[in-house]
């Protein structure tokens, strides 16, 4: 499975849910409508940058920490992003990002090796990061073969279902 | 021979044995939801299930937008609502019961040996008493709600050995900013926290809850303490249902062993905007605060009102009140809390110094309402978080502390230390 798409880059570290998506928009019920906020906390231009696009987001250490909220992933799902490239992340964070069909990958040293803007392909099941803009390729560990069934479902409540209804 | 969390895992996957970094697929034995039900009740229903595996496991209360601040907190609870009753979901805690960790273990629900899972990152509360209990997102929730099963990996385990007799007016809420501080935020991601030693021993069962809950905070999956008698003597008459305690086996593995002495410690506070950023209370003392906030998940039990009361009474014998430039506001825990405090004359003392209480919830821990900061403004609070924007504008500060700092410092104006007060 190839994920393609355009980085935008946050290499802070301890990049909160708060950031990603702050409490006051927490009754919001519709992904379109939390969509409108993801990053507000961080980067208010964020939605405006992602616009039409695939995004790929390469960001720093302990990416979600934080509250459990899950709206943190769907905002950002629901603004173009397919896969977080991370140097780590929050476990919470990780397994939501799983959950909901994104690619979440974490690779030490990630911030330095790509700018914002890179054309990216990510070739998840053999673990290799292309970079088109640069002409350089990054080497990661997979993912656990089960992850990759629930992204390739496109998130969990799909790969949940088909495993029900085939009586697994 | 295997750790806490490794002994759990193997019960709930029905394993003799499982080790750090396996994968297992577990059965949960209760799951937690509150007002982000209306987001599990959404997706399961996209399962193509018609009902939830067990209307007896899933534990659902409302306390994060409790009565409803706006229109879409109201339509929130009123999916929930309409699915309790679609399901006969058992225990149902609407706006009448309290915060949700709180209630989990008043109640009886968190027992001993149990895997909950909760849609909330600070259920790792319940490992005060010896649960495994973590956080999930609601996608996760809602698979669990069709199937009572989902995986984990099995976590390596860290040792944290806490000695020697807490000084007055050092609570178990500094001992865990001081452990958090030494660790860092990300110090614990992914591991299995285990709390032993002296220190833990001589505390309360509500104080041990605070390290728990806290745990979280360095980024832990869980945070286990081994179960005694306190343990037990809690439990009785609350359980509500038989459980079996899975404490460490002698000998086990852990992947790590911090040992802390607490004798000389001084109160202490997280400073913004990071849990980590801990300094003792003398490197922070003077700074002006324009809100002050005693309650949630964390401090919001009994003997936090408690104290802060005491501090309070002390200060008006002296002919003070909470300063005139500050706003506190008390949440307490739950409702039985709030009823003891009630009866006891702890919220007279909180009106009477000049404190808003507000009904039992989560309010303004992460922004929602209750207490938003404006921009430029700096609380003082005793709940876990103090990230950016947490508790409103991004340009706000906000300081975690004990209850009884909060209130020294709700009535100086300043943060202050409580031994100032009572020593």
């Amino acid at each position: 499975m190839e994920i393609k798409g355009v980085c935008i880059k946050y290499p802070d570290n301890n990049i909160s849910t708060d950031l990603i998506f702050p409490g006051k928009y927490m009754a919001i019920l519709e992904p379109e409508e939390m969509a409108k906020h993801a990053m507000e906390g961080l980067d208010p231009n964020f939605v405006e940058k992602a616009k039409g696009k695939e995004v790929v987001l390469v960001v720093g250490r302990n990416f979600g920490c934080g509250s459990s909220r899950e709206q943190a992933v769907t905002a950002l799902k629901h603004s173009g992003v397919k896969a977080i490239l991370a140097e780590s992340f929050a476990r919470i964070y990780f397994r939501n990002a799983i959950n909901e069909g994104i690619a979440a990958i974490e690779i030490p040293g990630i911030t330095e090796k790509i700018d914002e803007n890179d054309e990216l392909i990510i070739e998840l099941d053999r673990g290799i990061v292309r970079n088109l803009t640069k002409g350089t390729e990054i080497q990661f560990k997979p993912l656990p073969e089960f992850m990759l069934d629930i992204i390739r479902s496109g998130g969990l409540i799909e790969y949940v279902k088909k495993k029900i209804s085939s009586g697994q | 021979m295997m750790t806490m969390a490794e002994k759990i895992l193997a019960r709930a996957s029905g394993k003799e044995k499982v080790e750090p970094g396996e994968i297992v697929e577990a059965k949960v034995d209760r799951v937690m939801s509150h007002d982000n039900a209306a987001f599990v009740a959404r997706l399961f229903k996209k399962i193509g299930v018609d009902r939830v595996w067990d209307p007896e496991r899933i534990i659902i209360v409302l306390d994060h937008r409790v009565p409803a601040p706006n229109e879409q907190a109201a339509m929130g609870h009123k999916i929930i609502r309409e699915f309790v009753k679609e399901q006969g979901i058992k225990y149902f805690y609407d706006m009448k019961a309290g915060i949700c960790h709180q209630v989990m273990v008043e109640k009886g629900h968190a027992l001993p040996g149990n895997l909950i899972i909760g849609t909330d990152s600070h259920t790792t509360t319940y490992g005060a008493l010896g649960v495994f209990s973590t956080g999930v997102g609601y996608t996760d929730m809602a698979a669990i709600w069709a199937t009572g099963k989902t995986w984990l990996k099995v976590p390596e385990t860290i040792k944290i050995n806490v000695e020697g007799k807490l000084p007055p007016m050092v609570f178990s809420k500094d001992v865990i900013l001081h452990i958090i501080g030494e660790l860092t935020m990300d110090g614990a991601t992914y591991k299995a926290v285990e709390f032993h030693g002296s220190t833990i021993r001589d505390m309360s069962i509500a104080s041990r809850l605070v390290l728990s809950n806290m745990s979280m905070e360095m980024g832990a999956k869980v945070g286990l303490i081994p179960v005694d008698q306190k343990t037990e003597e809690y439990l009785k008459g609350r359980a509500k249902e038989e459980y079996t305690v899975l404490n460490p086996d002698e000998g086990c593995e852990y992947a790590d062993v911090y040992e802390f002495n607490v004798e000389n410690l001084e109160p202490q506070v997280a400073c913004p905007h990071t849990v980590d950023n801990v300094k003792p209370i003398s490197e922070v003392e003077g700074l002006p605060i324009d809100q002050a906030v005693l309650g949630s998940c964390t401090n919001g039990r009994y003997e936090d009102l408690e104290i802060a009361a005491r501090i309070l009474e002390k200060a008006m014998k002296e002919g003070k009140r909470i300063h005139r430039d500050v706003r506190m506001i008390v949440l307490p825990a739950s409702w039985d809390i709030y009823l003891k405090a009630m009866e006891n004359g702890l919220l007279k003392t909180f009106i009477k110094a000049g404190a808003v209480v507000a009904n039992s919830g989560c309010g303004p821990c992460m922004g929602s309402h209750l207490g938003i900061l404006a921009k430029g403004e700096r609380a003082i609070s005793s709940t876990n978080r103090n990230f950016r924007g947490r508790m409103g504008s991004k340009e706000a500060e906000v300081y975690l502390a004990s209850p009884a700092t909060v209130a020294a410092s709700a009535v100086e104006g300043v943060i202050t230390d409580p031994r100032k007060y009572l020593r």
